[in-house]
This record gives structure tokens, sequence and C-alpha cells, in this order.
């Protein structure tokens, strides 16, 4: 028995929710007493591999010799490295990629998967996982039947676990001639920082009035560091990007920060919120129902607070 | 072409969402059951395709008890063909992709389209699970499809951006919004949903996969307390405490 984590990478680095399920790895092999490794696939230098040394990794598997992956060519690796370590808990960072993966490589070990998980499990045999359910309305605590597990870590929910080890990597190869998915191109939603991941997350609504009034937002985004995100309405009448739509039916985010201007606020969009970490609302409307759900308020006209927002906060980082 | 459309049944979106009998049940009490949303997407999508190759069929799949049979008639009245219900509890992602993969094993089909995830239990995993019994690519979540010929140029979303393929039918896709426009959906008319009475709905017993999960319990999320409203005229003080309290920044 032992634990195996899938280390994704991109351009050369490893993910930020990669580490995170690292750190879910190494700890759950510590609790149950078993061996934890890491395997990562693909292009991508010893000395970037070395990082998960700095959360408590102390063996990676690197695979080489694959320059395009797919998830089809990564479940097939994967399969054959389960069996070679003996894995029962196979982990993955919970992007489209590894439940991808996650996904193809459960039916072919015959094991359980459960995605969106948010803690360690609160039972062994059988083992009992936690998951996000109801898109961010609720959770569900699911008990596994199968020998053997995968666990796709819910995104910013377990975090990235500091505890400097040595790390060992050990170089195999493998080649795979599976062209059924081709690759055309990839293309980049924006040139500032993705979504998915970001750790601040600056969004806003119908209360802009306008797609053209969005200067104000990317200002604040650009001052923060931080992501830029929107509401339904705004997504639908085209006024923002699809990527940009947080909600129920558009995608569930957990930043540190989640800063909500001129949105109300409505059931669908604070599901795709409701496990940030911090809620800050910005809106003209006292009774927007968003307050509720907020940390921190401020009531006022955006097109006022904002920009006089932003300088504080450019003064504050000086 | 034959195309094939999975549906599941879920809570609407406006649905609060609550437990009974000790937190190990959903309460359906007044809950509106809908198709969900992301296989909507994937619906219209494929009456797209079925109407520019001519002689195409689209089946729709749900695995689901009778009592789902309204969501059923609803996306035959959007403009399904047929359908095909298999009769037993959607329990597992799992055992809900064995239950379609056996049935696609008597009934090829050469585009299958999912939705990304249901967004009641968010597995995702589905379309891949499906892909893997099947042995043929699957893209989710998917935002864009052409159809040529046997070949399909598929969009799949990635980490910060989206990704474009291309791959030989058959095919399985997992939709969300982008595959087709919000404002394209298909709605039923008055013509839909008399004709949606005389479509063929098949009902099929299950294959008999066992389940590999079982929910023991639910949990709610924990509520904020109350919010900390600052004077829109001291920004600086959000600041700080963003800074000093929420420490985020």
């Amino acid at each position: 028995m032992s634990v195996l984590i899938h280390i994704e990478h991109i351009n050369g680095n490893i993910k930020k929710n990669a580490l995170e399920a690292v750190s879910y790895g190494v700890a759950y092999a510590e609790k149950t007493g078993v061996p934890a490794k890491g395997i990562i696939i693909g292009n991508i230098a010893d000395e970037e591999i070395n990082k998960v040394g700095s959360v408590g990794l102390e063996k990676v598997v690197k695979v080489d010799g694959l320059d395009y992956l797919n998830h089809q060519k990564v479940s097939t690796i994967l399969s054959d490295v389960v069996k070679n370590e003996n894995a029962s808990s196979i982990i993955f960072c919970g992007s489209s990629e590894g439940k991808a993966s996650g996904s193809r490589l459960a039916i072919k070990i015959n094991s359980g998967i459960v995605t969106e998980v948010i803690e360690l499990p609160s039972s062994n045999n059988p083992i009992t996982l936690k998951k996000k359910a109801f898109s961010g309305k609720g959770f569900a605590n699911i008990e596994l039947t199968n020998e053997k597990n995968v666990i796709v870590v819910s995104t910013n929910s377990f975090g990235v676990h500091e505890k400097q080890v040595d790390c060992s990597i050990e170089t195999i190869s493998a080649s795979s001639d599976d062209d059924s998915l081709k690759h055309k191109s990839f293309n980049r939603d924006t040139e500032g920082i993705s979504l998915p991941d970001a750790e601040l997350v600056v969004s806003a609504g119908r209360g802009l009035k306008g797609s053209e009034n969005w200067g104000i937002i990317e200002e604040l985004a650009n001052a923060l560091g931080a992501a830029t995100a929107c509401s339904k309405p705004v997504s639908d009448i085209g006024w923002r990007p699809h990527h940009e739509h947080v909600g129920q039916t558009g995608i569930a985010i957990s930043p540190n920060l989640y800063l909500a201007i001129g949105i109300s606020g409505a059931i669908q969009h604070l599901a795709g919120v409701s496990s940030s970490k911090t809620i800050v609302v910005i809106n003209i409307d006292s009774e927007a129902p968003f307050f509720k759900a907020a940390d921190y308020g401020i009531v006022g006209d955006a097109f006022d607070v904002i920009p006089r927002l932003t300088a504080a906060i450019k003064s504050a980082k000086r | 072409m034959k195309i094939l459309v999975c549906i599941s049944s879920v809570p609407d979106t406006t649905t609060k969402i609550t437990f009974t009998n000790n937190n190990t049940e959903f309460n359906s009490n007044g809950v509106q059951f809908v198709i969900n949303p992301n296989d909507e997407f994937g619906l219209t999508k494929a009456l797209h395709i079925k109407e520019r190759n001519a002689g195409s069929t689209v089946t729709v799949i749900h695995v689901g008890p009778a009592s789902n049979d309204p969501i059923i008639r609803k996306s035959l009245a959007i403009g399904a063909d047929d359908a095909v219900r298999i009769d037993t509890m959607a329990n597992d992602p799992i055992q809900v992709a064995n239950e379609i993969a056996h049935y696609i094993k008597d009934n090829p089909f050469d585009l299958i389209i999912t939705g990304k995830e249901s967004i009641d239990y968010n597995g995702a995993v589905v379309p891949h699970a499906l892909g893997e019994l099947l042995g043929i690519p699957s893209v989710s979540p998917c935002i864009g499809l052409e159809i040529s010929g046997n070949e399909a140029t598929i969009t799949g979303v990635i980490d910060g951006g989206s990704e474009d393929l291309s791959a030989i039918l058959p095919v399985i896709v997992g939709g969300q919004k982008g595959l087709v426009e919000e404002s394209e959906l298909r709605i039923p008319n008055m013509r839909g949903i008399m004709q949606a009475r005389s479509k063929p709905l098949k009902v099929i017993a299950s294959c008999g996969f066992s389940d590999c999960q079982k929910i023991v319990s639910y949990d709610t999320p924990t509520p904020k307390s109350a919010c900390k409203l600052i004077d829109a005229n001291n920004v600086e003080e959000l600041v700080a405490l963003l800074q000093n309290e929420a420490k985020v920044i």
C-alpha cells in the first residue's frame, strides 16, 4: 500500500494546486503509515521538480520521453506506475486535467474516485472523503468500497503545507503512439492572472452599467495582483468573456480574497464563491443580499469608491 | 450521424439546499428538478449538428427512475428524436458511466455529449470514465465542437485557457456554457411539446453494475458572521483590515 501523487506542471513550472495535492498526499501517507511517492510526466527540469521537497515529498518518479500529453496517455502511464508501486491511493490536483486523468485511471485500475475533496479522509477501511457538492451550497461525505481510491483535491481547500525535506528523483522513460486525440493549438484566456487558481479575485456585475466601464475594475485588479471575474448576467450579454463567469453554472472558485463590486448576490452566484476565505462587497444598494454573505462591505457608488480604493492599495504597497 | 446526449436530473439553481434525517438525506421536499444546465448546452449543440448533417438523429439517455420521465419528455420537446431511460437510481459516476457504456456497446453512436459535470454532485467524472470504458477520446469541459464528415474539431478548457484538438469519430464531449451561447439555448414550443408525447421513450433494465460508493452524510457550509461595514469615505480602513485582520493582502 502506498500513496502516489500525480504532479501537474505547465510551461516548465509545477502548478500551485499540484503542490497542494503533494501536501495532501504527504499528510495522508504520514497519517496512515505508508510511503508517498510523486510522479511527474513530461518535459520539466529536475531543478523545478525538487520544489516538492519544500512540501515534504522525498521521492519522485520522473517519466520522460513524451512531448505532448493528453489524459489518455497520462492515465495509461499512471496505471503502470500504480502497479509497480503497489499504490492504493492516487492523488490528483483539482484541475480539469486532474479530473480527466483521474477518472480514466479509476476505470483502468477499478478504483473508486471522489473529486473536489477538501480534507483528509475522516475514516479508513472503508475510506470516507468529504467533497464539495451542490456547486458550493453543501458537502457530501462519501464512503468508497473499492480497495484502491483516486482522490482529486479541490483547489485552495487543503492548502500548501511547507515542510522541508530532501527530494530524490528517479527517471524512467515511456513512449506512446496513441494519437487518437491530436493537439492543434493552445489559446490563453488572458495575459493576466488565471482565474481558477488565483488567490485574489476582483469581480464585478451589472452595477458597472456597461462593458466600457470595466477599466476601474482592471486597474484595481492590477494594483492587487488579482484575477478578474464577473457575474452571470454580464457574461451572458457579452460584457465580459465566459471564462470570467463565476457561479453555479460558471466556475466555482475559492480564493483568499473575493472582492465583489456591483453584484447583488443571487444564490447561484454565492454558490460559486461561498468557499472564499474573505469576501468584500461593494454595492450602492444597502439591501443587496450579498452583504449577508460578506466579511466586509462598503455601501457606496463603485465609480466613486473603486478608484479611491485602488489608490489606497497602491500607497499601502509602497 | 447518430448523436447521443446524456442528461441528468438536478435541483433547479434557485433551490435552497437542505438535508433531512439527521443530515443523511437530501431534502427534496418542494424542490423543482430540471435538466442539468450543462447538459442543455449539449442538447442544443446536438440539434445544431443534426440540422447540418441530413439523416442524423439525436437520442437522449438518462439513468434514473420513472419519476424523472418529465425531464426526458422535456428534452424530446426541445427536439431530440427519441429517448432511453435506464431504470435504476444514479448513485455514483462510475456506476452511471458503466450503465451508459453497456447500452452504447449494443447501440453505437458517432458522437456522445454529456455535461462537463452535474451541478448537484460536481463529479466531472462521467464523460471521461465513459471514454475509458468505450476506448474513445473524451474532451471535457468542451466549449467548441465542429463536425466535418467523420472528423471532429474540438475546443477543450484547460488551466488558463483552451486547447484546439481533433479526433476521428466517435468521441465524447462534456458541454458547458460556451459550447453554445445562453441566448441560443433551444426551449420547447407548443409543437415540440405535442410531438414529444408520441416520440419513443424506451425503458431498459439496469446492467446490474454494483455501486462503488455511498453518501453517508451531508454538511452545510458555515454561514459567515456579520458583515463589518466600512464608511465609503474611509477606504484606507478596508485596506488596513484586509492587511492586518484578514491578512489576505
